[in-house]
């Protein structure tokens, strides 16, 4: 078995539009679909949801707002997988609920050196 | 007034898990043999005398008497022993005669004993079978019957692990605070171990089942009463108990035989029990810590509302989904499925099911059974055919045998 991450990608300023009862049937997604992952003996960590807001900072101590006004989509999440093969991992990231709002899931093995 | 016969017996189980966690808190772990000593031949002496002039008044007090003498007299022989043969061995601190039998006394000492037996030092099932024998009163043939094994293997394991938890030196006492979550962490395991033990046993309906559960729960509550020991976890826990024991009284039919959740008489349950398990859940709910404890007890607590309504299997599936991420389960996994098929429907939960991988599972092959009934029922049968054929309990086959059969009859 191989280690993977999950990095998520969406344009999420559009969730803030969404009614509590769209946000509710979306998280019941993320759920079930990491719950899938988990009852399969596949999931090392859920891993966490990032904050829309963060920093960047680059040589000689510039530190901006972030990439965030640059492109839509952003750094929303990231989950910790198991897989015996990258495709394995690829047909566990199908079924992500991150797609429904026209975002993205990348798939990067984790290496171990 | 019951006789003697009866009353010893009641009282073995009661008390003498008392004397010995109070004399091995006073006499430290190497001598826990001699903890067991006094108190068994304290219990032949009531044997003796009761059988002869009836049981005194108050049988408990008597017995503690009886015990805190033999305890001197032990305790003075030794003394004069080690002073006549040895007397290069100076006693650093005056020893003390008087052992605590006061009710606090007691609660302390089964507390120290309880994360003694706990020690991680040894393993989970000698921890069980020790604290059968020590914090429940049960004999060696008694946890024999309960683990369906023989009376050596209990004896070598119950040997074994005193062996060990004297040559770790394991001091006897509740753990320090810096120690005392980690600690607490293995004594629940051990006694949601235990109550399971009892309650998913193979062998069905054993009265000694049965007590395995209760004894687990008195265990508990002793933590509960303690508030160093009265964490949500623990409470957590109590509640999981609580919502699973009140259904002792529908889950067996007169033979003895296990009847299905579904099939059971919804007013056997035991409402008084249910509200305490709520309580407790109340109580868990403090604090920020989420452990398994807390989401099965979420699980068990959905189950005590009969019947099927889409809000109960939703939240059943989320209480699954939530304890698989924190901790895989072949059956969480399973479990959860069986959520997803009744809060999403069995088209979703079968293709859940295909990717689980439990090829070696008979209750793997009773799910996809029971899901591809009424759509599919050739498919169903083989499943329950191959479930069959993996399952080793009786009582496995039995129903298993039971589902064939219905849709034998159905075709």
């Amino acid at each position: 078995m191989k280690d993977f991450l999950f990095l998520f990608r969406a344009d999420y300023s559009s969730y803030a539009k969404r009614s509590p009862e769209a946000l509710q049937s979306i998280t019941k997604k993320w759920m079930d679909w990491i719950g899938s992952i988990a009852a399969q003996n596949k999931l090392i960590d859920r891993g966490n949801r990032l904050e829309n807001d963060g920093k960047v900072i680059k040589p000689n101590n510039i530190v901006t707002d972030g990439p965030y006004c640059e492109i839509k989509e952003s750094l929303g999440g990231y989950t910790l997988i198991k897989a015996e093969t990258i495709d394995e991992a690829v047909t566990l990231a199908k079924g992500c609920p991150v797609y429904e709002i026209g975002g993205s899931v990348e798939v990067r093995e984790i290496s171990k050196m | 007034m019951q006789s003697a016969t009866e009353l010893i017996p009641h009282l073995f189980r009661t008390e003498y898990s008392k004397i010995v966690a109070v004399l091995c808190a006073h006499f430290g772990i190497d001598h826990i043999e001699t903890a067991e000593d006094i108190a068994s031949d304290t219990f032949l002496a009531a044997t003796e005398l009761w059988g002869l002039k009836g049981a005194p008044e108050n049988p408990a007090a008597w017995l503690y008497t009886v015990a805190k003498n033999k305890t001197k007299n032990y305790l003075k022989r030794n003394t004069l022993f080690t002073g006549k043969i040895i007397p290069e061995i100076k006693q650093t601190a005056p020893v003390n005669t008087e052992i605590d039998l006061s009710e606090a006394g007691i609660a302390d000492s089964l507390l120290a004993m309880i994360f003694t037996i706990c020690d991680p030092v040894i393993a989970t099932e000698a921890q069980i079978a020790l604290a059968l024998n020590l914090l429940c009163g049960f004999g060696i043939q008694e946890i024999a019957t309960a683990f369906l094994t023989n009376k050596d293997t209990i004896y070598k394991r119950l040997q074994r692990a005193k062996e060990k938890l004297k040559e770790a030196r394991i001091n006897i006492a509740i753990p320090g605070e810096a120690v005392l979550p980690q600690r607490i962490a293995s004594v629940l395991i051990t006694l949601y171990l235990l109550f399971n033990e009892g309650y998913y046993s193979v062998s069905g309906a054993h009265p000694l089942k049965r007590e395995c559960c209760t004894e687990a729960m008195r265990l508990t509550l002793l933590l509960l009463e303690n508030e160093r020991t009265n964490l949500p976890a623990a409470n957590a826990l109590m509640a999981l108990m609580c919502f699973h024991a009140s259904r002792f009284e529908a889950r067996a039919d007169q033979s003895g035989d296990l009847v299905l959740y579904n099939e059971q008489d919804i007013s056997l349950w035991d409402q008084s029990l249910i509200e305490k398990g709520v309580s407790y859940l109340n109580q868990a709910a403090q604090g920020s810590a989420l452990t398994k404890y807390h989401l099965e007890a979420g699980i068990a607590y959905w189950h005590t509302h009969p019947g099927d309504s889409k809000e109960k299997w939703e939240a059943i599936l989320q209480l699954y989904n939530q304890l698989l991420m924190l901790e895989y389960s072949p059956v969480a996994a399973l479990n959860r499925t069986y959520a997803l098929a009744k809060a999403n429907g069995p088209e979703a939960a079968l293709i859940e099911a295909e990717k689980l991988n439990l090829q070696d599972n008979h209750f793997y092959f009773v799910l996809l059974g029971t899901l591809y009934t009424n759509s599919d029922e050739d498919k169903a049968l083989h499943c329950f055919e191959q479930a069959y054929c993996l399952a080793r309990s009786a009582a496995d086959k039995q129903l298993i045998e039971k589902k064939i059969h219905l849709l034998s009859i159905q075709k």
